[in-house]
C-alpha cells in the first residue's frame, strides 16, 4: 500500500509535468494543425534559464527571498524569456511558412528545435548541469510509512493551480471559447470578430510560458539537467497529447497524467527499466481502439 | 441620406478564377436587399468579400463613409457589420450560449448591452433558450440555422448578412425564418440576403440583384423582379408558376 501511494503520488507529479507541456503542443496543434516540435526545447530552454537565475541570484535569493521565493522567481523569469522566444520562434520559422502548407511548418518546427537545442548547447556547454543542492528546500515529510518531500507537495499544488487556472481560462471564459472556435473554424472565428493573431500571440506566449515553469520544477525535482531533455520529456508530452486526443486541451491534461501514473506504477510493479516500453504499449492499445485518444470524442454533427 | 452599403465595381478572384467580375449594388438603411443566382454566380464570395475574408483585386465596398477594403474581418464586425454564413457554421463543440457569447466578442465590455442583445436572440428564437446549455452540434438543422443568425445578431449589427438561411430546411421551417428575417429587419437592421429560394427572398426583400457568373445580370424593385418574364422562368419555376394560377 506504501509503494501504491509512493507511487500514485511520483506518478502525478511526473503527470502534471507532462499534462502542462502537453497543453503547448495541443493549443499549436489546435489552431494551426502544426506540431510544434520546437516546444519540447522551449521547456528545456526554461530549466536551463530557471538554472542560471537561481546560480546567479543564489547570494541575493538567499538573503531577500528565501528558498521558495527563489523557485518562484526562477520560474517567472523563464516564463517570461520563454515566452518572448515562443513569440518570436513562430515569426521568424512559423508565420512565413504557413502559406507553403502544413508538412513544410513540421519541417521547420523540427529545424526550430534543433536550433534551439543547439543555442542551449552552446550557451550552457553539453554536459549536465546541477540545480544546487543548497537553493533547494529539502523538508521531508513522513505519513504514516509514505515518504515524500515538501517540495514534491508544492511543484504537485503548483502544477495543480496552473492546470486549474489553464482550464479555468480555456473552458469558462469567452477567451477560452474564442480560442476553441478557431481552433474549429478559423474564418467563422474572424466573422465573430475574434482576431486570429492575437490568438496565436497568445498560444505562443502561454504555450512556452506553461513549458518553462515546467522545466525549472523538473529542475528542483530532479536537479539534473541537459541540453536533450526537451526531446524526452517532449515525447512524453507529445504522446499525452495523442492519449488524450490531439487538440483536446482538457485530454492534454489527462493524457498526462494518465501517462505520468502508469510510467510510474509500471516502474513498481513490472519494472523500472521498462517503464517506457509499458507507457508505449498502451498508447498503441488506445489508437488501435480509440484512433481519436481517450478524450477526442467527436460530437455528432448534423447537416 | 447617403446608403449604408455601397459596393462599387467590385472584381474578386480565387488564383486564376474569377468569381466576380465587376459588381456594383446598394443597399439603404433599413433594408432588405436580396441577391440571388444559381450555384457559383458569386453570391457568397460577395458576402465574403464584405465581411473582409477574401481580398478585394478591384473596386471598393463602402459601408456609409468607411472603406471596407483592405479592414480585417474582426474591424468589419466592430463597424457593425455581421454574417451568418452559408451552411450555419455553428461552433458544433460549443454550447449554445457559447456560441452567442462569441456572437458578442467585440462588444465584451459593455455586458448590459450584451444581456440585452442575447434577451432579444431569445425572444426570437424561444428554442435556443432551452437548448443554450446544449452543444451546437446536437441541434438540429433549423435550430442551427436560428443559431447562426442569433449569433450574427449578438453584436447588434447594422447590417446583418444572410447567406442561404433556408438552404436544406423543410418547408414549414423556411417560412418560419422568413418571418424572422423580415421582424428582425422591422426592429432596425438592415440585411442583404443571399438566397437560392428566389420566391421567399423577393417575398420579404425591397429589391434584388440576379447575379450571373460574377456580373449583376438584373437588378430591381423586388415587384420588378416578381414580374419580369426572364427572372420568373430562371429562378421562380416560371411556368409551374404560371399553371398553378
Amino acid at each position: 500500500m506504501e509503494v501504491f501511494l509512493e507511487q500514485l503520488i511520483n506518478g502525478l507529479t511526473i503527470g502534471s509535468f507532462y499534462a502542462l507541456i502537453a497543453l503547448g503542443y495541443s493549443m499549436v496543434y489546435g489552431i494551426l494543425k502544426l506540431i510544434n516540435f520546437a516546444h519540447g526545447d522551449f521547456f528545456a530552454l526554461g530549466s536551463y534559464i530557471g538554472y542560471t537565475v537561481l546560480v546567479f541570484g543564489s547570494a541575493f535569493i538567499t538573503s531577500h527571498f528565501g528558498l521558495w521565493g527563489g523557485m518562484i522567481a526562477a520560474m517567472l523569469v523563464a516564463a517570461f524569456c520563454v515566452a518572448f522566444v515562443g513569440v518570436v520562434v513562430e515569426r521568424a520559422a512559423y508565420r512565413p511558412i504557413y502559406p507553403a502548407g502544413r508538412l513544410p511548418a513540421v519541417v521547420s518546427a523540427l529545424g526550430a528545435s534543433i536550433f534551439i537545442q543547439n543555442t542551449i548547447m552552446v550557451i550552457w556547454g553539453p554536459r549536465y548541469q546541477a540545480y544546487p543542492a543548497s537553493l533547494i528546500p529539502n523538508i521531508h515529510i513522513q505519513l504514516g510509512n509514505i515518504h515524500i518531500t515538501l517540495l514534491q507537495i508544492v511543484i504537485l499544488v503548483l502544477s495543480f493551480f496552473l492546470l486549474g487556472i489553464l482550464y479555468w481560462v480555456i473552458q469558462k471564459t469567452t477567451f477560452g471559447a474564442a480560442i476553441r472556435a478557431t481552433a474549429l473554424d478559423k474564418d467563422t472565428a474572424s466573422l465573430m470578430g475574434i482576431n486570429f493573431n492575437r490568438v496565436i500571440f497568445f498560444i505562443f506566449t502561454l504555450g512556452p510560458a506553461l513549458g518553462a515553469m515546467t522545466g525549472v520544477m523538473v529542475g528542483m525535482y530532479y536537479r539534473q539537467i541537459s541540453f536533450t531533455m526537451g526531446w524526452n520529456y517532449g515525447l512524453k508530452a507529445f504522446t499525452a497529447t495523442i492519449l488524450g486526443g490531439i487538440g483536446n486541451l482538457p485530454g492534454a491534461m489527462f493524457g498526462g497524467l494518465i501517462l505520468g501514473v502508469l510510467e510510474m506504477f509500471g516502474a513498481a510493479y513490472i519494472s523500472a527499466a521498462w517503464k517506457d516500453v509499458f507507457v508505449f504499449l498502451i498508447l498503441i492499445l488506445v489508437l488501435i481502439f480509440r484512433p481519436t485518444g481517450l478524450f477526442g470524442e467527436k460530437v455528432a454533427e448534423k447537416v | 441620406m447617403a446608403p449604408l452599403l455601397v459596393v462599387e465595381d467590385l472584381y474578386i478572384s480565387y488564383g486564376a478564377i474569377e468569381a466576380l467580375k465587376g459588381i456594383s449594388l446598394y443597399l439603404d438603411e433599413g433594408e432588405i436587399a436580396c441577391v440571388l443566382g444559381a450555384n457559383g454566380a458569386g453570391k457568397s464570395t460577395l458576402l465574403q468579400a464584405i465581411s473582409g475574408i477574401v481580398p478585394i483585386r478591384k473596386g471598393t465596398i463602402t459601408l456609409q463613409t468607411d472603406v471596407l477594403n483592405n479592414v480585417p474581418p474582426y474591424e468589419i464586425v466592430r463597424k457593425g457589420v455581421s454574417q451568418a454564413p452559408e451552411g450555419r457554421k455553428v461552433f458544433s463543440t460549443l454550447t449554445v450560449e457559447e456560441n452567442l457569447n462569441l456572437g458578442a466578442y467585440t462588444r465584451k465590455k459593455k455586458t448590459d448591452e450584451v444581456t440585452e442583445a442575447k434577451e432579444r436572440v431569445f425572444t426570437l428564437f424561444p428554442i435556443l433558450k432551452n437548448r443554450r446549455k446544449q452543444l451546437a452540434g446536437t441541434l438540429s438543422g433549423g435550430e442551427q440555422q436560428m443559431l447562426a443568425i442569433g449569433r450574427a445578431l449578438m453584436s447588434t449589427p447594422r447590417l446583418l448578412l444572410l447567406d442561404e438561411p433556408s438552404l436544406g430546411l423543410a418547408p414549414i421551417l423556411v417560412n418560419q425564418i422568413f418571418t424572422i428575417i423580415r421582424e428582425i429587419n422591422e426592429q432596425g437592421t438592415s440585411i442583404l440576403l443571399v438566397e437560392q429560394n428566389a420566391h421567399k427572398a423577393l417575398g420579404i426583400a425591397q429589391k434584388g440583384y440576379v447575379l450571373e457568373n460574377g456580373l449583376v445580370a438584373t437588378s430591381g424593385s423586388a415587384s420588378e423582379l416578381q414580374s419580369n418574364q426572364k427572372i420568373q422562368e430562371a429562378y421562380l419555376g416560371g411556368s409551374a408558376l404560371k399553371n398553378n394560377k
